[in-house]
């Protein structure tokens, strides 16, 4: 029997697992016990609004209902594959390599997340490395410290006849820059330290927006409101009360995003868009249709929904003109560097390069699963053209997951720093996981 | 062949340390901290040899390796860079703008006299080299206008 057979069997081991009475999981979903009795017994197919209605009261992603917990295991073990950057003879039995094995499954898998995160971190370092000015001011000073204390330490040691004068000034040398190296090490520790809660110390701004839209999960219910001042009461009150956020930089940053996704909550009314997707799915010109909203608008709202109600997982890239990623949602699967300069393969730069034109394609991300993407980009004026101006784009990137990719795929990468890709036309610099780092 | 260096660092510690180094090597020092007028600094000085931090106020070391390249008032001068950034990047930014060696921070005083020694030689031989390749065209033309 399929896996997606089995969803009704699912949903009454969830619902058992959690105590609801069948008659009581129906009343909430609004239909009838004996037709839950149906779909829970796999006589009856379930999908749309009510497996999404089903999920939410059951407290499971919808995919856990249709596929099963077994579905992450196996897509780690093809990220693990892919990973090899050669094909895998045995790739079509990697459902009965779980099966049989299901413990070396696990450990196999357990060792391609460990590969992943730390991926990911030397992807933040190295991004720290390269775009935070302050830090390398920070390195800059600690190490041209040490030099000075190396060099004038040498002369003492190895000088055999120093003059009292050269002894007494390289000695007062040696105690200023020893107390210097002390201060700016410190600094140092300081900056790095995460858990500090000084302003000046939290690292670059984005971080803690980035922190500050996590903990929401990205979605805002203060601002789910076509109240536009009543937003715009909530929208400050949110920003106030944040602990993630504590720059003034970071705060601004946050509060931009924040007006903007009050506007495209204004266009697309979470009820009414509900709707849309019960009935059309998340087909991105469908609802600027229904709507008769522009599709940049589409693909940030249906970014920023949760999971129950756009009936899956979903990423969200937004950059501008330059390139620079001004915001992203991260989605599992989907590599997403935080400030430094991303895969140019990517949809959202191609939308960039042709203004105005929506971009759709399937990609598949190079060393980190065989799990597909669909990608929506389109790029719009932030500011419109005049005979004096030029336009200024920004472009928007939603990501949908989907269970696997077609031979269709298009590959791309997160970063040159972390791509696997060796014969790449648009590699930039050489990768640091080739070199075995 | 002279022993002039200027060298071009923000760090005072660092200068005199270098400088102290140099001069009981047998060296004449001349010390510039700011980036922005140190090539007009090295053009004046006309040395045989500049030591170049990279991160310097006013003017970033490569903006002047590459203006003094550009020109060609100082040909085959030798410049030893110093630098805390020691990635491949760096380096190989740093050789593609003409700097002769890379060294980076924190370095030992027999690194920096060593290679202050053999860039010396090394230009000296460079030098002669160019000098008689002249020589020998110089022959062969005036045996020619003989002939």
């Amino acid at each position: 029997m399929g896996r997606d057979t089995l969803t009704g069997s699912r949903i009454r081991e969830r619902r058992l697992m959690l105590g609801l009475r069948q008659a009581e999981l129906a009343r909430q979903v609004d239909i009838s016990a004996s037709s839950l009795n149906l779909s829970e017994h796999n006589r009856r197919r379930i999908g749309g609004k009510l497996l999404v209605d089903l999920a939410r009261v059951l407290a499971v992603e919808p995919s856990m209902l249709t596929e099963g917990a077994e579905v992450a295991l196996l897509s780690t073990l093809r990220e693990a594959a892919a990973a090899l950057s050669r094909p895998v003879a045995e790739l079509d039995r990697v459902d009965e390599f779980a099966g049989r094995f299901p413990g070396w499954a696990e450990v196999l898998a357990h060792a391609q997340k460990r590969i992943s995160s730390l991926e990911q971190t030397v992807q933040t370092l190295s991004d720290r490395l390269t775009h935070d000015p302050h830090l390398a001011a920070s390195l800059h000073e600690v190490l041209s410290t040490a030099a000075a204390i190396r060099s004038t330490a040498s002369i003492l040691a190895e000088t055999g006849e120093l003059e009292a004068e050269w002894r007494d000034r390289f000695h007062k040398n040696l105690n200023e820059d020893s107390q210097r190296l002390a201060e700016s090490s410190r600094a140092l520790v300081n900056f790095l330290d995460e858990g500090n809660t000084s302003a000046d110390r939290r690292g670059v701004p984005q971080e803690e927006v980035e922190r500050f839209f996590l903990e929401a999960g990205h979605h805002f219910a203060e601002l789910e409101t076509s109240d536009a001042a009543a937003q715009e009461v909530a929208l400050q009150t949110l920003i106030e009360e944040s602990g993630a956020l504590v720059a003034d930089a970071a705060r601004t940053i946050a509060r931009e995003a924040l007006r903007q996704y009050c506007a495209d909550a204004r266009a697309l009314p979470l009820a009414a868009l509900s709707d849309v997707l019960s009935e059309h799915g998340s087909n991105p010109s469908a609802i600027a249709r229904a709507f008769g909203v522009d599709l940049p608008t589409v693909l940030r709202r249906l970014g920023a929904l949760p999971p129950e109600v756009l009936g899956q997982e979903a990423g969200l890239v937004v950059c501008d003109g330059s390139g620079s990623i001004l915001f992203h949602k991260p989605v599992a699967g989907f590599a997403l560097p935080r400030f430094g300069a991303s895969c140019p393969l990517w949809p959202l730069y191609t939308a960039l390069s042709r203004p105005q034109q929506p971009i759709h394609r399937e990609v598949v991300q190079q060393g980190r699963s065989s799990v597909g993407f669909d990608c929506y980009a389109v790029s719009w004026p932030r500011l419109s053209a005049d005979f004096d101006r030029d336009p200024l784009y920004h472009a928007v990137m939603l990501i949908l997951p989907k269970r696997e990719a077609s031979d269709a795929a298009q590959s791309v990468g997160a970063s040159c720093r972390i791509c696997p890709m060796a014969a790449c036309a648009a590699r930039r610099e050489p990768s640091l996981l080739k070199e075995g780092f | 062949m002279g022993r002039h260096v200027v060298l071009v660092e923000d760090e005072p510690n660092i200068t005199e340390a270098i400088r102290f180094l140099l001069t009981r090597d047998g060296w004449k020092v001349d010390s510039h901290a700011d980036g922005a007028d140190a090539v007009d600094v090295i053009r004046a000085a006309k040395p045989d040899l500049v030591i170049l931090d990279l991160m310097l106020p006013g003017k970033s070391g490569l903006e002047i390796i590459k203006e003094l390249r550009d020109s060609d008032e100082l040909p085959g001068l030798p410049v030893l860079m110093l630098t805390a950034r020691g990635q491949l990047k760096d380096r190989e930014m740093a050789e593609r703008a003409g700097v002769t060696r890379f060294m980076t921070k924190p370095f030992s005083n027999t690194e920096v006299l060593t290679a202050v020694r053999d860039l010396h030689a090394q230009a000296g031989l460079n030098r002669a080299a160019a000098g008689g390749r002249e020589g020998e065209r110089t022959d062969l033309a005036e045996r020619a206008g003989q002939g």
